[in-house]
């Protein structure tokens, strides 16, 4: 290296980095922006800025759907007109999105995260690679959702296949003989799995608890992969999210080539276990050319008319994980440090946001028919979606241990 | 059906959808000429848009640009060796051979009329077949998926170079790679030595890049000319590449037809459908001699596959809600937010639509190659261009490709590190596309295998589609004995020095060899589902390793095997040692560490152009302006990320 060109290189970084430098500093810094929205009321605390909003999911999934609808309605609606944008994060099945979040997260609201059920799980079952606190957010909003299981008729019997209902307590009668069936001529049904810690631990739970011989086959990306196999009578039993049964399943069932078990059910305002309204007009099968629209019994109903009790520790780690995984199903969360006016922009926007005309033509696409909730609704959500006894995970983390045999990785958090 | 055609056309012609479609190719074109990015960034960059788009102009912008995605990765594939997309790495051997030679718009001419040709065949299959396409997908259960990758890995055996031994195991290299990270049948993690990056596995761009573009970049740069070595302009433009793919019509409808059934397939991931159509051309061709130096049909086979794949992948997306590729994920989510439904409907009551998307593809097909190829031409003079100015740009453009794939640091120390394996595999005579299809496959054969054992058990065999599959391998394996693909067959005729020094190969076969053995260490550890597809395929390739290993210490010198690139060119070729290239790239990610991706590339390009280029100072400020500039407004538009440093 010559003189000459030593010199060049320090004179141009010096000049390329100093104006670089120079530049990045003119932005301004967080912490004060917190203080603006105290002082200044006739600026919104939102104008100008943009909200960032992590989705640990890849571009296309559920998640980033969700996402990508709201963002336009937020961005409208939200005091100030925040730009939002949505980031991609996806890796370690959410894991990695929710770790970054957490690291890089401030209470100025600028920085949003949207969590699933999967983001969850590992999280309730002390994932040593989780590096995110539930403990430490709060949720601006919340929104459930739930799912439906079903048979393929190849495993049911002529008689069942045939039967008529005309209420839901016929459809109840109906999924507890076809389960009892199944039972007493120990049938073994493959399922299509996307691993024993993906939000299909529910499922699997569910089918355990119903004492169906049911081998997971793991290894399907997405429930869609799912879905598919089932269609080519691969798999004869599968279950799909609310709105995905809703779009993809539905037209098996009315084919005669699904016969819908019973549904995850939803919560009430107590949080008790209901059965969910947005499959109250759907059909569960058409026989004979009559379309039956009944709604499908849930999951403790089942479990209930076939002897079982509704209390004890399995009941209780079922229902703690089926609430965590699709009653808390979509989150979006902040740092609990967030100030409350803040809070009250985003509250503001998302009311705002659900008056709007074109929110309502097109959420029943996008969402289904659970609701968007925001304040005491959320937190109850959030409180389920993210406490799990001690009991509960004990007795889940075991029940995992055996079943699958595997060397998964779950340590006790303190 | 006619008459569906037809008023798909009338719809797509109105102006107004004309011009989002037209939006889109551009759109398209633009971020699919830059590596890594794919239709994925295009796609998010247009998602918020969509919204207040009415149903039909929303989907047209949409097509427009997922259409274009595969041509415009052409460019870099073939002006760089930089693989554009994962379906454009087999363009890669034959197109940027061609471009060394100066015929780089020769080979751009061949691979954008064979896109043109590819994807308007692939359309009109799908305009026949979308109505029964459902039931034939269907058809294809986990059976017949874990065949096709067999027949996949099949391919091998042609492009595996003289020599079989490296090929199988360089191809068992890339399946054990391939399986780093969770198995598909437990969860269970293999070989991840508690890296938290390597849980999900490698990604496929990542490992592309570097064992592709890597090596001939590190070589550029070491040669210190430009891309073109000579200079070929009078008989090589752009036409001679049209003429070229009319000269080859049959092949490339062939392998348009190979496209769009394998993009069809929903699992079986588009990115392997250039290999398959490569390995046909070479099976199914003579004259092998050419192929990987400069063959013009290694360059129309993948390139009328890959468009056409995109077509095919259209039905899953489609009828099923089931992606077919990574740009159709996007597809579908952008459908959601459209409000359209992906399902049987789209046969039934929305068959109108359908027939629109599909014919949408077509106009979008042909105007890109259209634009691409009237671009062709001048934007191939960038061959020209001496290395050293050229250099600093794709280095960047890597890294930044690399980077996208998990926003992790981690992407661009794997870009490094595999990037030395595939310089070494270059130079030692390995072949890459063998280890590429190991890789690529590995994922979906395991699945597929676990998947179909559980569900069928051994009866699977027995099953018709199988057995077709299973035939098609073995001839396809039969014919690749005939003749294979060897990008060093030129240094490799000249007369060798009968005393190589075969330390260097022995030592990087060593390492080679004690990777399996840690793999199958490594599969001891699991449980029986976790380890028995790893194991099998360690101990298969055990064998042919150390027989690798016996070649190198006691075998003649004029063995297959037995090559040194670095010793057998001519003296003087290579300008500078062969760490070089590493210490600077490898120097640019240890800065980024500190101040940020941004200001290293400034610093990175001010020492690269004022010691390598000798530019003077105001050269050098431009064309480090210019650098930065793009990579700024490049990361604003499409909201890219780049590494964050410690200080900054």
């Amino acid at each position: 290296m010559t003189r000459n060109q030593l010199t060049q290189i320090l004179g141009l970084s010096a000049l390329f980095l100093g104006t670089f430098f120079l530049s990045s500093t003119l932005q301004q810094a967080p912490e004060d922006l917190a203080e603006e929205i105290q002082s200044d009321n006739t600026t919104s605390y939102f104008e100008d800025k943009t909200i960032e909003w992590i989705i640990p999911f890849k571009e296309g999934g559920g998640g980033d759907t969700w996402a990508r609808f709201n963002a336009p309605f937020f961005q409208r609606h939200i005091p100030g007109n925040p730009a939002i944008v949505v980031n991609n994060i996806p890796g370690g099945g959410s894991i990695k999105g929710a770790n970054l979040f957490a690291e890089r997260v401030k209470p100025d609201g600028l920085l949003i995260l949207g969590t699933s059920g999967t983001t969850q799980m590992p999280y309730l079952l002390d994932d040593p690679r989780v590096r995110y606190d539930y403990k430490k957010y709060k949720p601006v909003m919340a929104y459930p959702t739930g799912g439906v299981a079903y048979v393929s008729p190849a495993i049911v019997s002529e008689e069942l296949r045939q039967l008529k209902v005309t209420s839901v307590e016929e459809q109840l009668e109906k999924s507890v003989r076809i389960i009892q069936e199944l039972i007493d001529g120990n049938i073994q049904l493959k399922y299509g799995s996307q691993g024993p810690t993906s939000l299909d631990l529910v499922t699997m739970f569910s089918f355990d608890l119903l004492n169906l011989n049911v081998q997971a086959v793991f290894g399907f990306r997405g429930r869609g992969a799912g879905r598919l196999a089932f269609e080519r009578g691969e798999v004869k039993i599968d279950y799909q999210t609310s709105s995905a049964y809703l779009k993809n399943s539905i037209p098996l069932v009315e084919n005669g080539e699904a016969i819908p078990l019973f549904s995850f059910g939803a919560l009430d305002e107590n949080g008790q276990l209901i059965r969910d309204e947005s499959f109250a007009n759907s059909p569960v099968g058409i026989i004979d050319g009559d379309t039956m629209k009944v709604n499908v019994p849930h999951f403790g109903e089942v479990y209930e008319r076939l002897g079982n009790s509704l209390s004890g520790i399995e009941w209780d780690t079922w229902f703690a994980f089926m609430s965590a995984g699709f009653g808390g199903m979509k989150l979006l969360l902040t740092p609990k440090e967030t100030p409350d006016e803040i809070i009250a922009e985003f509250h503001a926007g998302i009311s705002a946001m659900k008056e709007d005309p074109e929110y309502q033509r097109n959420k029943f696409k996008a969402l289904g028919t659970y609701k968007q909730v925001i304040g005491k609704p959320a937190d109850k959500i959030f409180d389920l979606a993210t406490n799990v006894g001690q009991a509960e995970k004990r007795y889940m983390k075991n029940w995992l241990k055996e079943k699958y045999d595997l060397n998964l990785m779950t340590t006790e958090k303190k | 059906m006619l008459d569906l055609v037809l008023q798909a056309l009338q719809t797509l012609f109105t102006p107004e959808h004309f011009m989002y479609l037209l939006l889109g190719v551009l759109l398209g074109l633009v971020i699919g000429i830059f590596p890594g990015l794919g239709g994925i960034a295009g796609l998010s960059l247009l998602l918020p848009f969509l919204y207040g788009m009415d149903e039909v102009s929303a989907l047209a912008t949409l097509i427009g640009l997922v259409a274009v995605i595969p041509t415009s990765a052409t460019f870099t594939s073939v002006l760089m060796g930089i693989p554009g997309s994962s379906s454009s790495q087999a363009t890669v051997l034959d197109g940027f051979a061609l471009a060394k030679k100066g015929q780089a718009s020769r080979a751009l001419g061949a691979a954008f009329s064979s896109s043109l040709l590819g994807g308007l065949f692939g359309v009109i299959i799908l305009t026949f077949f979308v109505q029964i396409a459902r039931p034939m997908i269907l058809l294809f259960g986990s059976a017949e998926l874990f065949m096709l990758a067999i027949f996949g890995l099949s391919m091998v055996g042609s492009l595996s170079g003289k020599s079989l031994v490296k090929g199988v195991v360089a191809c068992g290299f890339g399946i054990l790679v391939g399986s780093i990270g969770a198995a598909p049948a437990t969860g269970e993690f293999r070989m991840t030595f508690g890296i938290n990056y390597l849980y999900d596995g490698l990604p496929l761009a990542v490992i592309a890049l570097s064992i592709f573009a890597f090596p001939e970049i590190s070589e550029l740069f070491r040669k210190e000319t430009a891309i073109a070595e000579e200079t070929d302009m009078g008989k090589a433009g752009m036409l001679t590449g049209v003429k070229d793919l009319i000269k080859n019509k049959w092949l490339a409808l062939r392998c348009a037809g190979i496209g769009t059934i394998v993009g069809a397939i929903p699992g079986m991931g588009g990115s392997v459908v250039d290999w398959i159509a490569y390995g046909h051309v070479v099976q199914t061709t003579k004259d092998k001699s050419q192929f990987g130096k400069g063959d013009i049909r290694g360059v129309i086979a993948p390139e009328s596959a890959n468009n056409a794949k995109e077509g095919g992948a259209l039905m899953p997306t489609l009828l099923f809600g089931i992606p077919g590729s990574g740009s159709m994920a996007v597809f579908l989510g952008g459908m959601v937010l459209i409000g359209i439904e992906a399902g049987p409907s789209m046969v039934t009551k929305d068959i109108d639509l359908t027939y629109t998307i599909i014919w949408s593809l077509a106009i979008a097909n042909v105007i890109g190659a259209g634009l691409s190829l009237f671009l062709a031409g001048p934007i191939s003079k960038l061959t020209q261009i001496k290395f050293s100015l050229l250099a600093p740009f794709m280095i960047m453009v890597i890294s930044f490709a690399a980077f996208q794939s998990t926003k992790d640091m981690m992407d661009l120390w794997m870009l490094l590190c595999f990037g030395l394996i595939g310089i070494f595999m270059k130079r030692f005579g390995w072949s890459r596309p063998a280890f590429l299809i190991g890789f690529v496959l590995a994922t979906q054969a395991e699945s597929y295998l676990n998947m179909s054992v559980q569900f069928y058990g051994w009866e699977m065999f027995w099953r018709p589609g199988v057995i077709i599959i299973m035939l098609l391998s073995l001839i396809s394996v039969y014919y690749s004995r005939k003749g294979t693909v060897d990008e060093n067959a030129e240094l490799m005729k000249k007369e060798m020095p009968t005393e190589l020094n075969r330390r260097p190969q022995l030592i990087f076969a060593g390492l080679i060899l004690m990777f399996i053995l840690v793999a199958i260490f490594d599969s001891w550890q699991q449980s029986f589902l976790g380890k028995v597809f790893t194991l099998s395929i360690a101990y298969a390739i055990l064998p042919f390793a150390i027989w690798l290993i016996w070649i190198y210490l006691k075998g003649e010198a004029t063995n297959a095997a037995i090559f040194d690139a670095e010793q057998v060119s001519e003296a003087g070729t290579f300008k500078a040692p062969w760490y070089e290239p590493i210490l600077w790239i490898g120097g640019l990610y240890v800065v980024s560490l500190l101040t940020g991706f941004i200001p290293a590339i400034m610093l990175f390009f001010i020492a690269f152009f004022t010691l390598k280029a000798n530019t003077n100072v105001w050269r050098t400020a431009l064309l480090t302006a210019a650098g930065t500039a793009f990579l700024m407004l490049f990361g604003y538009f499409l909201n890219l990320e780049f590494p964050q440093g410690i200080f900054f």
